[in-house]
């Protein structure tokens, strides 16, 4: 065993700047933000070594990755066993997530460095940025489900300060209530997960369990209620909070609003690191539903799939560039679930865990790419319209080419990182569930076509008249493109399945061709859609849109979800149950409080006269109450 | 009847009249002038009993003292024609049936009572008698009230001009 | 001397006296008549003490003496009251004790 004792570090520096930053901001000024970056690119290189000690050094223990407690203490200690602890876990997908967040989290502090140069509460956004990496660690390291629930609560605020960061826009501000409140509403189901699966298990510890031979797995299996045994409806209810946090269907409707927030922090936030922690949250978990409630593992790998076609129809019709980046982020999540809904426990038959894992860690890298170009873009036409924006490749030559390389990754282009990651989970959804791989082959074609449907409308198309000449950012911005792109294209050579497999243990995963030839095509075949719909200006999308115009105008509007929701809190929530439980609350309860007030009140003015000032009166009761007590005391005692 | 009872009945009966006329007349002077008799009466039960330096200080203290402070702050605060408002009859009432109900409760107490009157032979009260034990230290001395009360007087003295003076604004 | 009148007659004379006051001080209203219905009720109290004295413990001093210091104490009240009255007299410009009635409620 090594000692992983710095490890507490990369989680206690992003807290000290928080609160260094956040208390004494104003002090620092410009300089808040090298402080922010400096001390996130100390964490990023200790989670490096980490990984470098974890995986190479000492994880490796006869061919098994071995779970690490780096540091651990008995919090709160509820009965002999049942003990939440602060602590820190090193294994494979924790050890993972730590170079994925710390890697994002400091190309966008550098890149915001840039970006929020003139920007109000500099030394705010970044205290928030630091606060966020601190929880999101938290929330990866945590030794017990607990711990992270309480890191993912953490996780929630800091979302929603930083959507809310524009407070004085009211966009801004209904966009953070509303994430705040769905990913609430979720972990309501979340904390109810964790009550029922600890009573069920007698324990929070991850390690034990989601050790597959240890007492935890199968003790939870014997009652059951509808047809399924508890350990499922526990884990069904941990899914709900993960799929509100990864804005799965049907929780998804904050994800496109929150891009009201500052795009460095979509970048982090929503698209690399946040809205990942609802399949880390399966990952983590992953033995757990492997072998007790593979029911929970389907409900997993379908909302996964739906979420992904869902989202990938919709980032079709949108013009707001983020929004399309957010639909899609979606959909790719969407590929994760899907990837962990149809993997089997241990071995080859855990490809999918495998591959899930995978697609998340070049989904940060090319997707945080992707939103820090289009933070570049925005940040040099001053709009998120991409019907506003046209041509700009001779314009912003860095973000032009790191944006096309980022698009070619996300539609599976080979040799790019994304293309290794989907075909594996393709691979396993193919030989596990012939529907899902079918719309997932269908939905990368659609994210071929989406993406370069951006593509094209942004760096191509027809021109239209600049206010001023767009020109191309700073290199504090450029360059985390540059870095992203590199890792986009080479993250795909890392051999995944020789470090996180779902029992720990290193495979070889090998490229089925009947699978990968298709996937290449079917997203070849969508970007040449875009190509001659986008590349010039034509009549064909508007000739499109009109003759499917029913559907595509249900599209547009994201299905009408919101409206639904709107409709359901609004008109039915709010009429027939907030409203008559306010008036019980306003008349009964208060009513029953101010009536006891107001009798207070009204006995008291009628007996302040007792208390009159005048001294004959006080004289008067004084004389008479003696009389009075001599009176009895002299008939009713003596004798 | 003996002269002792006479009397005895005379100044109770000045005593309990012009208690009353104090109480209830409604002009203040008057009022004043009626509490000097009663005062005068009651330092007349003193000599009756016996009590004769009691007594002269009763008229010398009350009668020449106290009553002609009073009438002196009411000369101060009142103007002698003014006459007062009637009692309102309510509190008259219930203040009387107070003050009547008290008193017929003490007095049928003390009529149940069996004083047994002792018969030592009386003490000379000569005031050399009097000077000596108020000045004496000993068992029956009485120095230590003397001496507080003549603090008191000096402290009384002090506050009556404190609180009196005129603040200057 | 205290032949034929025996003591209970000096107390009942007393207690007349303190009621009279007592009635005094309940329904006057003005200071002064108020600080004379005091002095009334103290000179009942000055009785009782000097009968009970002459007509229970002959040879001992006790009650002569506490009435000496009763009517001492009562000269030091009368002259603060009448101090304090003046002082209302000045604030309120009156000297009805319905009208200093601000320490209330």
């Amino acid at each position: 065993m090594s000692n992983f004792n710095y490890t507490l570090f990369i989680v206690l520096i992003p807290l000290a700047m928080f609160l260094l930053l956040g208390l004494q901001g104003h002090k620092f000024k410009k300089l808040s933000g090298i402080l922010g970056t400096t001390g996130l690119g100390i964490a990023w290189i200790l989670s490096l070594i980490t990984a470098y000690q974890y995986f190479f050094v000492y994880g490796n223990v006869g061919g098994v990755f071995k779970p690490m407690l780096a540091y651990n203490s008995v919090w709160l200690q509820m009965t002999e066993t049942l003990h939440i602890d602060m602590g820190i876990l090193l294994d494979p997908i924790s050890v993972m997530m730590l170079v994925v967040i710390t890697t994002v989290s400091f190309m966008v502090h550098i890149y915001s460095n840039g970006y929020m140069k003139d920007e109000q509460g500099f030394a705010r956004f970044f205290a928030f940025l630091s606060l966020f990496t601190f929880s999101m660690l938290g929330l990866v390291i945590a030794t017990n489900i607990f711990q992270m629930y309480i890191f993912w609560e953490l996780v929630g605020v800091s979302s929603y300060l930083l959507i809310g960061y524009y407070y004085q826009k009211p966009s801004a501000v209904s966009a953070s209530k509303k994430a705040f409140i769905v990913t609430r509403f979720a972990d309501l189901g979340f904390l109810i997960g964790i009550l029922l699966l600890s009573f069920n298990t007698k324990t929070f510890d991850f390690i034990s369990l989601t050790d597959i031979h240890g007492p935890a797995i199968a003790c939870g299996a014997g009652a059951s209620f509808l047809g399924l045994s508890v350990m499922t409806w526990s884990l069904i209810f941990v899914f709900m909070g993960g799929a509100g946090k990864s804005a799965m269907f049907p929780l998804h409707i904050w994800l496109p609003d929150a891009m009201e927030g500052p795009t460095p922090v979509s970048a982090l936030i929503h698209a690399a690191t946040m809205v990942v922690a609802g399949v880390y949250l399966v990952a983590r978990l992953f033995p757990v539903y492997a072998i007790s409630a593979p029911q929970g593992l389907e409900v997993v790998g379908y909302v996964g799939c739906f979420s992904s076609l869902f989202a990938a129809v919709i980032a079709c019709t949108q013009y707001d560039i983020k929004r399309v980046l957010a639909y899609s982020t979606m959909s790719q999540i969407g590929y994760m679930m899907v990837g962990l809904g149809v993997s089997h426990y241990g071995g080859e038959e855990g490809l999918g865990f495998m591959a899930s894992m995978f697609h998340l860690f070049t989904h940060a890298m090319f997707k945080a790419l992707l939103f820090l170009g289009a933070g570049a873009i925005i940040h040099a036409v001053h709009t998120n319209e991409m019907t506003e924006m046209g041509g700009l490749r001779k314009y912003l030559p860095i973000t032009h080419i790191t944006f096309l390389i980022a698009c070619l990754t996300i539609a599976g282009i080979p040799l790019l990182s994304a293309f290794f990651s989907k075909d594996e989970i393709l691979t396993a959804a193919f030989h596990n569930n012939k529907l899902i791989f079918f719309v997932q082959l269908f939905v990368a074609g659609l994210t071929a076509f989406y993406m370069f449907r951006l593509y094209f409308r942004v760096f191509w198309n027809k021109e239209p008249h600049y206010h001023h000449t767009p020109h191309e950012s700073p290199l504090t911005m450029t360059i985390p493109l540059m870095f992203l792109a590199v890792c986009s294209i080479f993250a795909g050579y890392i051999p995944f399945s020789q470090f996180v497999t779902s029992d720990s243990k290193p495979f070889e995963s090998v490229m089925e061709m009947g699978i990968a030839i298709p996937s290449v095509v079917v997203g070849l075949f969508g970007i040449l859609i875009a190509f001659v719909m986008y590349k010039k200006e034509t009549t064909l999308p508007d000739r499109i849109s009109t003759g499917f115009s029913f559907f595509y105008k249900w599209a547009f509007h994201k299905f009408y979800f919101d409206e639904l929701y709107l409709f359901v809190t609004k008109k039915i929530i709010f009429r027939f149950i907030s409203r008559p439980v306010a008036w019980f609350d306003r008349h009964i309860v208060d009513g029953t409080m101010n009536g006891i007030s107001a009798v207070t009140n009204y006995v008291s003015f009628q007996i302040r006269g007792f208390q009159s000032g005048q001294l004959q009166q006080y004289a008067y009761v004084f004389v008479s109450g003696l009389v009075g007590l001599a009176l009895v005391i002299l008939y009713a005692f003596v004798k | 009847m003996s002269g002792n009872q006479f009397m005895f009945y005379l100044f109770g009966a000045v005593i309990v009249i012009f208690s009353i006329l104090a109480v209830t007349s409604r002009k203040i002077l008057r009022a004043a002038v009626f509490l000097l008799f009663v005062l005068i009466a009651t330092s007349g039960l003193y000599f009756m009993l016996n009590y004769q330096f009691l007594a002269a200080v009763q008229l010398t203290l009350y009668a020449g003292g106290i009553v002609v402070l009073i009438i002196f702050s009411i000369l101060l605060t009142s103007h002698i024609s003014e006459k007062f408002e009637p009692i309102k009859p309510q509190k008259s009432i219930f203040s009387a049936l107070a003050a009547i109900i008290g008193a017929v409760l003490c007095i049928i107490t003390l009529l149940d009572y069996n004083f047994k009157a002792g018969n030592a032979i009386a003490a000379d009260l000569d005031m050399t008698v009097i000077g000596k034990a108020l000045l004496s230290y000993k068992y029956d001395g009485y120095i230590l009230p003397f001496e507080v009360i003549s603090i008191l007087l000096l402290a009384a003295m002090i506050a009556s001009i404190v609180i009196a003076k005129k603040i200057k604004k | 001397m205290t032949e034929g009148t025996p003591l209970t007659y000096f107390l009942i004379l007393g207690t007349i006296m303190f009621f009279i006051g007592i009635y005094g001080f309940l329904t006057r209203r003005n200071l002064i008549t108020i600080l004379m219905s005091v002095e009334l009720i103290l000179n009942s109290v000055n009785i009782n003490f000097v009968a009970f004295n002459k007509y229970l413990y002959p040879d001992k001093l006790q009650g002569h003496f506490f009435t000496l210091f009763i009517i001492a104490v009562a000269a030091a009240e009368a002259a603060v009251a009448i101090a304090i009255i003046i002082n209302i007299y000045r604030n309120f410009n009156s000297i009805n004790v319905e009208d200093a009635d601000e320490m209330k409620y």
